[in-house]
């Protein structure tokens, strides 16, 4: 009671409410509430982006929405926060949002000492570089001597450090803040090189004056699985994020989309019929109505949809499938069966 | 012969001569002004060969060159085949991201909401920043008091859920008055009329209090806009206004604080006020962004604009407190001393006869903190939000407007926003002084 | 008078405890401590819960790991294997850099234009006025991202240069580059010699300044010092055998185009970034200093030009003997408050990536999570800063003050 006096004090203090969340917990707030609150990126396309009219698409928006809809059903009942590099894990602990869907990569110390929990992989990802094509560089190799832009606060900064310690070649890095003014700079012709992510490199390079002019270089220096985080102990939430995730790459698996998902319904496949609530109660399980998938599916799609509507090789990124193709298909992609 | 007199005498005045061409006119002005000797005539060659050297570029390319219809990049980019060494401004960007960065990604269809707060906050602001307009009290009280609620429920959309415990804290407001003005009856022996005065001042609050809550809890029909959609200059002015209105009750309280003869209050007011006066605004925050949700109960949350203003309005409460104390050091003793000698206690001699001179006297300083506060709300996006200068920037990596003076378009208009805004104000700053020195001068 | 003296004897309304203003002052000392105390309390308890559950460790322990990020600039030594609390010195190192340079900066072209504001010259004090208008109403970040993008783009590229004084100072958009001097053995005598000038100007200026209040004569003493501070050096330098030569910085223009340009880490480089902050620094606090210097000037009563022109003082000495001595006492504590401002406003460092306290703090509170151990060092360091400047420019202001009778 005591300490939830202070907030209240400030917030009627200054004719603001403060928003106190009950201390049940996250599925039930959320409930409560009517909708999830999504933490996402300042702007990078193909994950999360927003266009003019502040409407957020992407890769990683689109697993919110998931989320969304396997919960009420309906994929709009979702909030967008942007977050920046520094602030988002601390947006996450103190309960500003509720997942933290916002290309971060999975590393052992953000997973057990900031008291969170990655829910699983939904972008496979490593540390790439970009150059002037008319720089003739092949191979990340000849960079001996280079100046690197890059952000502050990331994995990446530490990742190109190691990797040209490694390698015994000089270099100079100029770190920036926010992902805008590193394009910025790179455009200007601060740096030679671009390093982060590989997807945001080919995201990133759309923002150029003359995105041909860049090559991507085919190295990858890094493992950068990116994926949602929820906080750490509270395992109801925890297996919504993982088990919507798991039931887009699922769906892939099984071939349902949203297209044929109302017709899989009477499919004879036992795997769909579970998946999709007609046979069995999975949903219970996770505090959830049966159809959640089915909400998934429908309302969103599943993962290949996501990703060839974002990032596919019909989109200005270009990427193609590779690593993130499903296990089937020769990827990373392997989602435990709903049974 | 005839004596003929001739008088060398004149009869009539000389007509007069206009002075030497030399010393009047452009001529003589500029003999006067330019060329009165060998190293001012240097000087004024210097002089127009750097003035030259800045404007003649400036002009060439923010009017000549310039770009002022178009429907994307190629309207701004070199012609094909030349090497682009005259590019002008890209307006044609500016006009197509316009709503943008007065508006931010505010919803189109809601945009009338803000609208009617720039609006209101012009009708408002107007007649009180002229001396000779009447109803000064009224006006504030609405400036202060009212607008910043109307503006937040336009804003936001209201319809704010408050919690149960807050209309309780509402109510122990209420009670603890009455409870204070029942000892004071019967401990201190005071009449009905002794204690009227904390009566209206616990219940007043109180009620006042209660008011607000229900407005921006009512459900007027609004919908929600969400702050991370809010951006350019409203976000400015959002920061800057507010900053600004809730730093000056907080820097008077300071001020007051600080030359108050008890001694804890008076420390706890120069260590709150060197601190924040010692740190740079960026780390503060930081400080907001990053550290303050540590301070907060398991799941309580502030927007993130919110706590930004805290910041802001913590900031800029020390700046303010330093400037009203310097209005407080103007008042002469005598001033204090009659106060004193009629009976008034310290806050009604404050409230009656202290406060309002200085106050008066200060609004220059008050005028030049907003200045500085309103150039300053640029930091906010390197935490991350949009205001003008954010807005702009991130409208720099849109691919359908990329050009090589896009960047400097986006600069120039922003910096010709934030001059004609401060410029202005400072003007103001000034007239305001020049008015307030006169009717002090004996 | 002596009605009211015994209205106020005969009623005893004074006696009660609730309208004695001691016991007032008290309550409400003791309320505002019993405030205090409690956020406090709330906010220490709260922020320990929360460490708790973020499993979070406070304390200091963090600063010896291994940083394992490279930083662009830094005056002391540092690598990648250094630990996080040598990134965070040289981050201090280079925001004390920063403020050296651009306080010296702004204080020369703010005289400058503060005396060119009072000009006769029309079209100078004009000039003056624009750019004083001009600078101080556009926001300081706003100045710096034009010096870092907008004319970052205008020099030429990484493989191309501009080349000043005989070829060997560059500029382009990796920085300005000239010749760095590189000490032999016997090169700490040359500092030993510049000491001992500075010293024996010193020595010097007091002793002039004695002759001059008893005899009257005056000697020349700003020579002697420049001759001193200047020839002293040269002459060891000679003496000890020329310990220095100068590295000149590298300009490749053949081979792969990736190696072409200037070669890292050979030569003296002051790299773009912080030439993009100084200059907005600088340009933007002078303008500040132009009025303050202006209002300083004015402060003068015209009464002191005109009498000591009546003493038969030419305009020089008149401005250097009367008015500004007297200025300064006018112009010192605001001048204070802006270099103050100017240290803190070098914190905008980190919008345009140049390492300073603020931008590496912030990489080192990514890495470890300690946010209030790193926001605890930056406050400390800039409120450290600013006491030391204020006191120091107390001192100065006390000195020059007591040329006052």
């Amino acid at each position: 009671m005591s300490k939830k006096i202070l907030p209240l004090v400030l917030g009627a203090a200054m004719g603001v409410a403060a928003t106190t969340a009950a201390s049940a917990t996250t599925l039930e707030d959320v409930k409560a509430k009517g909708f999830i609150q999504c933490g996402v990126s300042q702007g990078l396309p193909g994950f999360s982006n927003p266009d003019a009219q502040g409407n957020w698409t992407g890769l990683d928006v689109d697993l919110c929405r998931a989320m969304a809809a396997a919960v009420f059903g309906d994929a709009s009942a979702v909030k967008f926060t942007p977050l920046s590099a520094k602030e988002r894990f601390t947006a996450l602990q103190s309960g500003e949002v509720d997942v933290l869907s916002r290309n971060t990569t999975w590393t052992m110390s953000r997973d057990t000492k900031l008291g969170l929990n990655f829910a699983g992989v939904n972008y496979y990802d490593g540390q790439g570089f970009m150059v002037r094509k008319d720089l003739g560089v092949t191979s990340a190799l000849e960079l001996s001597g280079a100046s690197v832009c890059t952000n502050t606060g990331t994995t990446t900064e530490l990742n190109v450090a190691d990797y040209f310690r490694a390698n015994n070649m000089p270099y100079e890095i100029v770190a920036f803040e926010k992902a805008d003014e590193v394009v910025a700079a790179y455009d200007a012709g601060r740096c030679d090189v671009y390093t982060t992510d590989a997807s945001g490199l080919y995201a990133q390079r759309l923002k150029l004056t003359n995105p041909g002019d860049h090559m991507v270089l085919s190295e990858i220096i890094s493992k950068e699985p990116l994926g949602p985080v929820v906080r750490q102990g509270d395992d109801e939430w925890f297996n919504v994020a993982k088990w919507t995730l798991n039931a887009m790459i699922n769906a892939e698996e099984l071939g349902v989309s949203s297209a044929n998902v109302d017709d899989m319904k009477s499919s004879d496949n036992p795997s769909i019929k579970r998946m999709l609530g007609v046979e069995g109660a999975y949903g219970e399980g996770i505090g959830l109505s049966n159809d959640w998938a089915y909400n998934v599916i429908k309302n969103v799609g599943n993962y290949e949809e996501s990703f060839n509507a974002n990032v596919g090789p019909d989109t200005p990124l270009g990427i193609s499938r590779g690593v993130n193709a499903l296990w089937s298909d020769g990827g990373f992609l392997y989602a435990p069966p709903v049974r | 012969m005839a004596k003929t007199e001739t008088f060398q005498i004149r009869t009539e005045e000389a007509p007069l001569l206009p002075a030497p061409v030399s010393t009047t006119g452009l001529i003589g002005w500029m003999r006067q002004n330019l060329f009165s000797s060998i190293s001012n005539t240097v000087l004024t060659v210097i002089g127009v060969i750097i003035a030259y050297w800045i404007i003649a570029p400036f002009v060439q390319f923010a009017f000549i060159d310039a770009i002022w219809t178009g429907e994307d990049r190629k309207a701004c980019l070199p012609p094909e085949g030349s090497e682009g060494e005259h590019m002008g401004a890209c307006w044609a960007y500016v006009k197509a991201y316009f709503p943008q960065f007065i508006y931010g990604r505010y919803p189109t269809d809601e945009i009338w909401r803000v609208n009617i707060v720039y609006v209101l906050f012009a009708l408002l602001l107007v007649p009180l920043a002229m001396p000779s307009m009447p109803l000064k009290k009224l006006n504030s009280i609405l400036f202060l008091g009212v607008f910043p609620i109307v503006a937040f429920v336009l804003l936001t959309g209201g319809n704010i859920s408050i919690s149960s415990y807050t209309w309780i804290f509402v109510a122990l407001i209420a009670a603890v008055g009455v409870a204070i003005a029942a000892i004071l009856s019967v401990a201190g022996g005071r009449d009905f009329n002794g204690v009227k005065p904390v009566l209206i001042g616990f219940v007043g609050t109180a009620v006042v209090l209660a008011i607000i809550l229900g407005f921006v809890s009512a459900n007027l029909g609004l919908s929600t806009v969400d702050t991370p959609v809010w951006g350019g200059l409203l976000v400015t002015l959002v920061i800057a206004v507010t900053g600004i209105v809730a730093s000056l009750p907080l820097g008077i309280a300071l001020a007051l604080g600080r030359r108050s003869t008890m001694p804890i209050v008076r420390l706890v007011s120069v260590i709150f006020i060197e601190f924040w006066r010692g740190v740079p605004l960026i780390t503060v925050l930081f400080m907001s962004s990053v550290m303050l949700p540590l301070f907060l109960p398991e799941g309580v949350t502030f927007d993130k604009l919110l706590r930004v203003l805290i910041g802001v309005t913590l900031f800029s409460a020390a700046y303010m407190a330093e400037v009203v104390r310097g209005g407080l050091q103007a008042i002469p003793k005598g001033q204090y001393e009659g106060a004193m000698a009629l009976g008034l206690r310290f806050w009604p001699m404050m409230y009656l006869i202290i406060l309002p001179q200085a106050l008066k006297l200060v609004i220059p300083g008050i005028v030049n903190t907003f200045i500085g506060l309103f150039k300053d709300t640029t930091l906010v996006l390197i935490v991350g939000m949009f205001d003008l200068l954010g807005q702009i920037q991130s409208s720099f990596t849109d691919p359908t407007w990329s050009t090589p003076t896009q960047g400097h378009t986006g600069y120039l208009f922003a910096a010709m926003v934030f001059f004609v805004f401060c410029f202005g104000m400072s003007r103001y700053s000034i007239y305001m002084e020049r008015r307030l020195h006169t009717g002090h001068k004996r | 008078m002596s009605v009211m003296e015994q209205d106020s004897a005969g009623a005893p309304a004074r006696a009660s405890l609730l309208n004695d203003p001691k016991v007032r002052g008290i309550f409400f000392q003791v309320v505002l401590i019993a405030v205090l105390v409690f956020v406090g309390y709330n906010i220490v308890s709260n922020t320990a819960a929360n460490l708790e559950r973020q499993n979070i460790a406070s304390g200091w322990g963090f600063l010896e790991n291994t940083a394992g990020f490279g930083i662009i600039q830094s005056l002391a030594s540092y690598s990648e294997t250094s630990s996080y609390g040598q990134a965070l010195f040289v981050g201090f190192l280079n925001t004390l850099l920063v403020a050296i340079v651009g306080i010296f900066i702004a204080t020369i072209v703010g005289f400058v234009v503060g005396i060119a504001r009072l000009s006769d010259n029309w079209v100078i004090s004009r000039l003056a006025y624009c750019y004083v208008e001009l600078i101080r109403n556009v926001p300081l970040l706003l100045q710096i991202f034009f010096w870092y993008f907008a004319v970052l783009r205008a020099v030429p590229g990484k493989r191309e240069k501009w080349s000043f004084f005989f070829d060997s100072f560059h500029l382009n958009i990796a920085g300005f580059r000239g010749p760095k001097p590189i000490w032999q053995d016997g090169a700490s005598l040359i500092g030993i010699a510049l000491i001992i000038a500075i010293v024996a100007c010193i020595v010097i200026a007091q002793w002039a300044r004695k002759r001059q209040e008893s005899t009257g004569q005056q000697f020349p003493v700003f020579w002697t010092a420049v001759g001193l501070i200047i020839g002293l050096p040269l002459i060891m330098y000679f003496v000890t055998g020329m310990p220095m030569h100068l590295e000149h910085p590298v300009f490749v223009d053949t081979g792969p185009r990736i190696r072409q340009g200037f070669q890292l880490n050979v030569g003296f480089n002051l790299i773009p970034e912080f030439l993009a902050l100084t200059a907005a620094l600088s340009i933007y606090t002078a303008s500040f200093i132009a009025e303050i210097v202006r209002a300083g000037i004015q402060a003068v009563s015209h009464g002191q030009t005109e009498a000591a022109h009546a003493l038969g003082l030419r305009q020089s000495p008149t401005l250097r003997l009367v008015i500004i001595p007297q200025a300064m006492r006018v112009i010192i504590p605001p001048l204070t408050s802006q270099y103050l401002n100017l240290t803190k406003n070098s914190s905008l460092a980190v919008a345009i990536a140049f390492p300073d306290l603020v931008s590496v703090g912030g990489t080192v509170l990514n890495q470890t999570g300690q946010a209030i151990e790193i926001i605890g060092i930056w406050m400390a360091i800039y409120l450290t800063l600013s006491l030391v400047t204020s006191a120091f420019m107390n001192w100065y202001n006390q000195r020059m003050a007591l040329v006052e009778r």
